[in-house]
């Protein structure tokens, strides 16, 4: 390099076009990986799907019409009524967002707990002892069990039920946090960061932090999938989202007793729900490979 | 009490030390059961010594005498079992956690390995800014300005504020490290182990890098090594540690030409010959070096001296000064006092 002297200018212009440059590389990284691209695009299909597709039909999810009871999809409702002759493409459009609500929520909401309760416990060891036992008892109780106590006291409303998964898995992000936060924290450049007499909340979020990020993504993923398939089990058991308003559970659950007559009250919301669950498992899995190229590839584990 | 050789006698005996460790002891806990009390590894046990203002210190001894736990025990990264260290006059063990901060930016140290001492995540600018802004240094411009004319202080380019860590070679990693000790003007550096990860033509580059730096800067160094060619060349003082306890302190001419302690007169005769021709006595020790969890009583090193007497077994030899500038913990030297 001839030039080593550069105005404070001339930096910023660099370091721009760097992270632009950064930016382009790391999505043709990313499109290379089938699997992520696979998992992104069915669950933007889904989404865009469950959002704008109310708006292409006249059918409201809660109108009752007594004569249309039971029809099988046709072309005025296309994926059939219900037993109360509701239309069942609008109502599994709308329980998708109610599924998709309750999954982003829990999602967002169990990666922030998790992740603040997962790194400070990693990083002070009298509050790991506590912190861990606390969320070994909440993981010893079956998701399904400790969610239906809860809301039994609480009743079932959107907001419990976001609430209750949020409890039930934060732990399990909690747990992946803070192991990788131990094995960063006694790594040497965090103990140069004190012997350069750094406070502890920088080293944490700023240090510590960044180096979670990747396995924390993969994690709430997974927590997204799986929140929505616990969602509408308990819709199903009748302790998620209240009877009237459509849910990917409640749906399946009116379906269960005309399941030989109409197959459609079964089959469409059961796609949604595998969709989903798919996407975001594939999506996961594809994420870590991008984020952390140094695991074993997801595809040649199985 | 101290087991150890101190060094207060200086080239300029009239100077004030810069630092000055007394009596350093770290001690680890280790559980041995529910009911047993706990046994502790003595790791330092005792050390005394003086840094004056623009010298460099080596510090001596096979792994696991206690060396790098020394340094950072000065540097508080572990909290000392007791001893004082007191920098111009100021006893640092006994500040708050908030008021060392100050001190830290006087005290930096430079770690052994280069490959993990730098955050991989980060870029280069972005690491050595980071020092700054811990210490609220300047402004941001002002920051990225004094980062680039360090790269260019440690031989590297402002091309390099934009890497990776992982771009870099070990030589130019430690490179790095140096130039982030600095960002903060530090007064003493303690270098743990700075060059033994890198091969022996980048040890001589990084070696005579930092003799630079200390001139432009008007450093201290506490260089800690177990290589003593290494030592010898960037040292004016040298310490030999053995089992935790600082055996003997002397010059480097000093105690290359006439060491004094056995167990240095056995480290210093395992040196390669320079010369086939010139006659050299090799002193082989036997056995192992005792646990540090149990250490001989007496002196350190009587299970394994080739002149060790009865109060050796018993008495722990008190530092002694040989002469102007060296001093040894032996008995073999008590009427010479």
């Amino acid at each position: 390099m001839t030039d080593t002297t550069q105005t404070p200018k001339e930096l910023k212009a660099a370091e721009n076009r760097l992270k632009r440059e950064q930016r382009s590389l790391m999505i043709r990284r990313f499109m290379a990986n089938r699997l992520a691209v696979c998992g992104l695009g069915l669950t933007v299909v889904i989404c865009l799907i469950a959002f704008l597709g109310p708006l292409i039909t006249q059918h409201e999810p809660l109108k009752v019409n007594p004569i249309d009871r039971l029809k099988p999809p046709s072309r005025e409702h296309w994926m059939g009524t219900d037993n109360f002759g509701r239309d069942i493409y609008v109502r599994v459009l709308y329980g998708t967002r109610a599924s998709l609500l309750i999954g982003f929520s829990v999602a967002l909401l169990s990666s922030v707990i998790g992740v603040t309760i997962g790194l400070y416990s990693a990083y002070f060891k009298p509050l790991d002892h506590l912190l861990m036992r606390i969320t070994d008892g909440l993981m010893a109780f079956p998701a399904i069990l400790l969610a239906i106590s809860v809301i039994a006291v609480f009743g079932p409303t959107t907001q419990n039920v976001i609430l209750t998964l949020v409890v039930v898995y934060t732990p399990l992000i909690a747990r992946v946090v803070r192991s990788n936060a131990l094995v960063v924290k006694e790594q040497p450049y965090i103990e140069a960061l004190h012997a350069l007499g750094s406070s502890t909340t920088r080293i944490i979020w700023r240090h510590i932090f960044p180096n979670t990020v990747s396995s924390l993504i993969v994690q709430a993923s997974f927590v997204f999938a799986v929140s929505i398939i616990t969602e509408a089990m308990l819709s199903f058991l009748g302790v998620g989202i209240p009877a009237p308003h459509p849910s990917l559970g409640n749906i399946l659950y009116d379906g269960k007793n005309v399941i030989t007559s109409a197959w459609w009250m079964t089959v469409f919301p059961g796609a949604i729900i595998i969709g989903i669950v798919l996407g975001q498992n594939i999506l996961g899995d594809g994420l870590r490979d991008f984020l952390d190229p140094h695991t074993n590839k997801a595809v040649s584990k199985r | 009490m101290s087991q150890a050789a101190t060094g207060e006698v200086s080239p300029q005996a009239t100077a004030e030390p810069l630092l000055r460790a007394t009596d350093i002891r770290q001690h680890f806990p280790v559980r041995r059961g529910f009911f047993k009390p706990n046994a502790y590894v003595k790791a330092v046990n005792g050390v005394s010594f003086d840094l004056m203002e623009g010298e460099t210190f080596g510090l001596v001894g096979e792994s696991g005498c206690g060396k790098s736990t020394l340094g950072r025990t000065l540097l508080r990264l572990i909290e000392p079992t007791d001893g004082a260290c007191y920098y111009r006059n100021k006893n640092i063990f006994e500040t708050s956690q908030a008021e060392f901060g100050k001190y830290r930016r006087e005290l930096q140290m430079v770690f052994q390995d280069p490959y993990s001492s730098l955050n991989p995540k980060m870029r280069v600018g972005s690491i050595l800014e980071e020092a700054m802004a811990i210490h609220g240094i300047g402004s941001r411009r002002e920051r990225t300005d004094r980062v680039i004319d360090l790269l260019e202080t440690v031989g590297l380019s402002s091309e390099h504020y934009f890497r990776f860590p992982h771009e870099f070679s070990g030589g130019q990693r430690q490179r790095i490290n140096l130039a982030r000790a600095l960002s903060l003007t530090p007064k003493v550096v303690v270098c743990d182990e700075t060059v033994s990860a890198l091969d022996v033509s980048i040890q001589a580059q990084v070696l005579n890098l930092m003799k630079r730096i200390r001139k432009e800067f008007n450093l201290s160094y506490l260089f800690i090594s177990h290589d003593l060619g290494v030592v010898k060349y960037i040292s004016d003082r040298i310490g030999v540690m053995y089992l935790g306890n600082l055996v003997e302190v002397a010059t480097a001419e000093e105690l290359f030409e006439a060491p004094k302690h056995p167990y240095t007169q056995a480290l210093i005769s395992a040196l390669p010959k320079t010369n086939p021709r010139v006659e050299k006595q090799r002193i082989k020790l036997t056995g192992e070096v005792p646990s540090p969890l149990d250490p001989p009583s007496g002196c350190c090193f009587h299970t394994r001296c080739p002149h060790a007497m009865d109060i050796c077994r018993k008495v722990v030899p008190e530092p002694r000064t040989i002469s102007g500038t060296h001093k040894t913990a032996c008995h073999l030297y008590e009427e010479s006092v």
